[in-house]
């Protein structure tokens, strides 16, 4: 299917997914994502794959957990309270080294917060989450036709990796429309899982699924195995993009819808003659970081934009290790920031000679 | 020779960390020759809990998964809806099934998930130390209720069996109890037909095993 396609950003997932081989999704409504599930409670039938609807994210988690561990692709999605109830699946999912996708369409909060779109998420899908030591891959899209190609991209992830990766978009990426083309279809040929609980056969061990270690020692070398993969995905899966970064004095860093303001703001301080650009890291873990810091020789100063109160802001600063000053300018609760506001920051700071 | 007692195939060849006394292993034998009667442990995956039988997996021989605590039902669901061929169960305990895992378990008995829920019910929460569950009985003393359990406090206990049977979907539910041969026979018969109605007739199946805890009681 290569025509062009004119998708909500929460529908255009649900078919990538289809597509992906995706052949089981579990969820819970919750705005502002419920398309997606609306989506696939209609298509998952058409290809004779699984959609149910739980009676909860936390039983929908556990859902996940339960079909990957059979071996099948799976997702689940939901919104920031909904990845709230999420976590304690999650854990173990990833303890368990389980393949699967989670979308986050966030939205506002703290608490119920409200369903306008907000990046208040962005610790807890980077951070952990859940408890123990572990992580998430996450993936943070900037339109709808990158929600399709990162959405195909997550599946091959967790399957690689043995490992949930979280699809950050925000409400306003579920619910916006765009122009898609969708993968050609046919070439997804699947590994084998010599792993998966399928039912044990006389020419195999038996195979348990399952995040418990007794033994002290047992499990540190469990988390030593798993910190050794986490080591390998941040050599491997670091994904960002520059927009006129080379000669930028001003680098404005933000992901998602966010990004996409920024980009409008730049070429409007370009217009004016400031050198302005943007760094748009695509993977919130592992960060971009060597990519961002190799900006400092010319960058003079770093500017986050997030729609949250200072969260990916840190992970700039850990970047850049103090070589420059870095500033923020969020908005929050669900407010969007316009291109104009993130204009006058930067001109603030140029004005300030980036110090201010 | 003739062989007219064996361990079932579908038990590993291990010891167990029940305590002495402790009615697991019957529960476990019982489970096993249901599956090795069937002939399905090529085909049979179980689903172990949080609590005393959360390591239930290194005694079968066959495919497991553990659950976080309560989460069996929807982990089961998950395995099923994705190999709806295969045989599914559950093994949890009263704390895991009827106190944290209550929204799982009724919903995966009301969707008629075709999984066989085995529901090992001692009345208290043995793996912590003899916590009050909530099926301790009226009075019981527990670590958490030393003046025994005051159901103006702390509620009635809960009866998952009745409850569940109100349900549609649900083909088959009994209680049974595993303190004399007896007992064993019928929950052998109970067990037996418990995983028979998920075989034969695709449908959800539960068997309340009353149990002990020589430890904590």
């Amino acid at each position: 299917m290569s025509e062009k396609l004119l998708m909500k950003g929460n529908e255009a997932l649900g078919e990538a997914a289809v597509q992906a081989g995706c052949r089981l999704y579990f969820a819970y409504p919750i705005t502002p994502q419920s398309e997606l599930p609306e989506y696939l409670s209609k298509r998952m039938p058409e290809v004779g794959a699984v959609f149910l609807q739980a009676e909860s994210e936390v039983a929908a988690i556990n859902m996940v957990y339960g079909a990957a561990g059979t071996g099948a692709r799976v997702m689940t999605s939901s919104s920031s309270p909904g990845i709230s109830l999420k976590q304690e699946g999650l854990s173990y999912i990833a303890a368990a080294e389980l393949p699967c996708v989670v979308v986050n369409m966030s939205r506002g909060g703290p608490g119920l917060g409200s369903i306008q779109p907000a990046q208040g998420d962005y610790f807890q899908a980077t951070k952990g989450g859940g408890h123990g030591d572990y992580h998430l891959l996450v993936l943070a899209p900037a339109s709808v036709q990158e929600i399709v190609d990162l959405t195909t991209l997550a599946f091959d992830l967790a399957d690689k990796y043995r490992n949930p990766v979280m699809i950050m978009g925000d409400g306003l990426l579920g619910q916006m429309m765009e122009p898609v083309t969708f993968p050609s279809e046919g070439s997804r040929e699947l590994q084998p899982k010599p792993w998966a609980t399928t039912g044990k056969t006389k020419d195999r061990e038996k195979n348990v699924v399952h995040s418990l270690e007794l033994l002290p020692e047992r499990l540190e070398a469990h988390n030593i195995k798993l910190q050794r993969k986490y080591a390998q995905m941040e050599q491997a899966e670091k994904r960002w993009e520059e927009y006129l970064a080379d000669d930028a004095e001003i680098v404005l860093v933000a992901y998602g819808t966010v990004a996409r303001i920024c980009r409008s703001a730049v070429d409007a301080a370009r217009e004016k003659g400031i050198k302005a650009g943007l760094f748009r890291p695509i993977s919130l873990w592992p960060y971009p970081s060597e990519a961002l810091a190799k900006l400092t020789p010319i960058a003079k100063c770093f500017l986050c934009v997030e729609m949250n109160t200072g969260q990916m802001v840190e992970d700039v600063r850990l970047a850049l290790e103090g070589r420059r000053p870095v500033h923020f300018y969020g908005r929050t609760g669900g407010m969007v920031p316009a291109p104009e506001e993130v204009l006058a920051q930067i001109e603030k700071l140029v004005a300030g000679r980036c110090e201010a | 020779m003739i062989t007219v007692f064996s361990r079932p195939r579908s038990l590993a060849d291990v010891s167990t960390h029940y305590c002495p006394g402790c009615t697991h292993g019957i529960i476990h034998r019982l489970v096993a020759e249901a599956i090795d009667d069937f002939d399905v442990a090529e085909r049979t995956i179980g689903v172990a809990p949080v609590g005393c039988a959360v390591l239930a997996y290194n005694y079968f021989n066959l495919d497991f998964q553990e659950a976080a605590h309560g989460r069996a039902p929807a982990v089961a669901t998950g395995i099923k809806r994705a190999l709806p061929d295969r045989i599914v169960f559950t093994y949890q305990g009263d704390g895991d099934l009827a106190s944290i895992g209550t929204a799982e378990i009724v919903h995966a008995a009301n969707r008629g998930e075709a999984i066989t829920v085995i529901y090992v019910n001692n009345a208290i929460y043995g793996m912590t130390g003899g916590q009050m569950a909530p099926t301790t009985l009226e009075g019981q003393k527990t670590s958490t209720s030393p003046y025994g359990r005051d159901v103006s406090n702390a509620g009635y206990p809960i009866r998952m069996a009745e409850l569940l049977a109100t349900l549609n979907a649900p083909r088959y539910i009994a209680r049974v109890a595993v303190n004399s041969p007896v007992h064993v026979q019928q929950a052998k018969k109970a067990i037996k037909r418990a995983f028979e109605v998920q075989i034969k007739e695709n449908a959800f199946s539960l068997v309340e095993v009353l149990s002990t805890c020589p430890t904590n009681w």
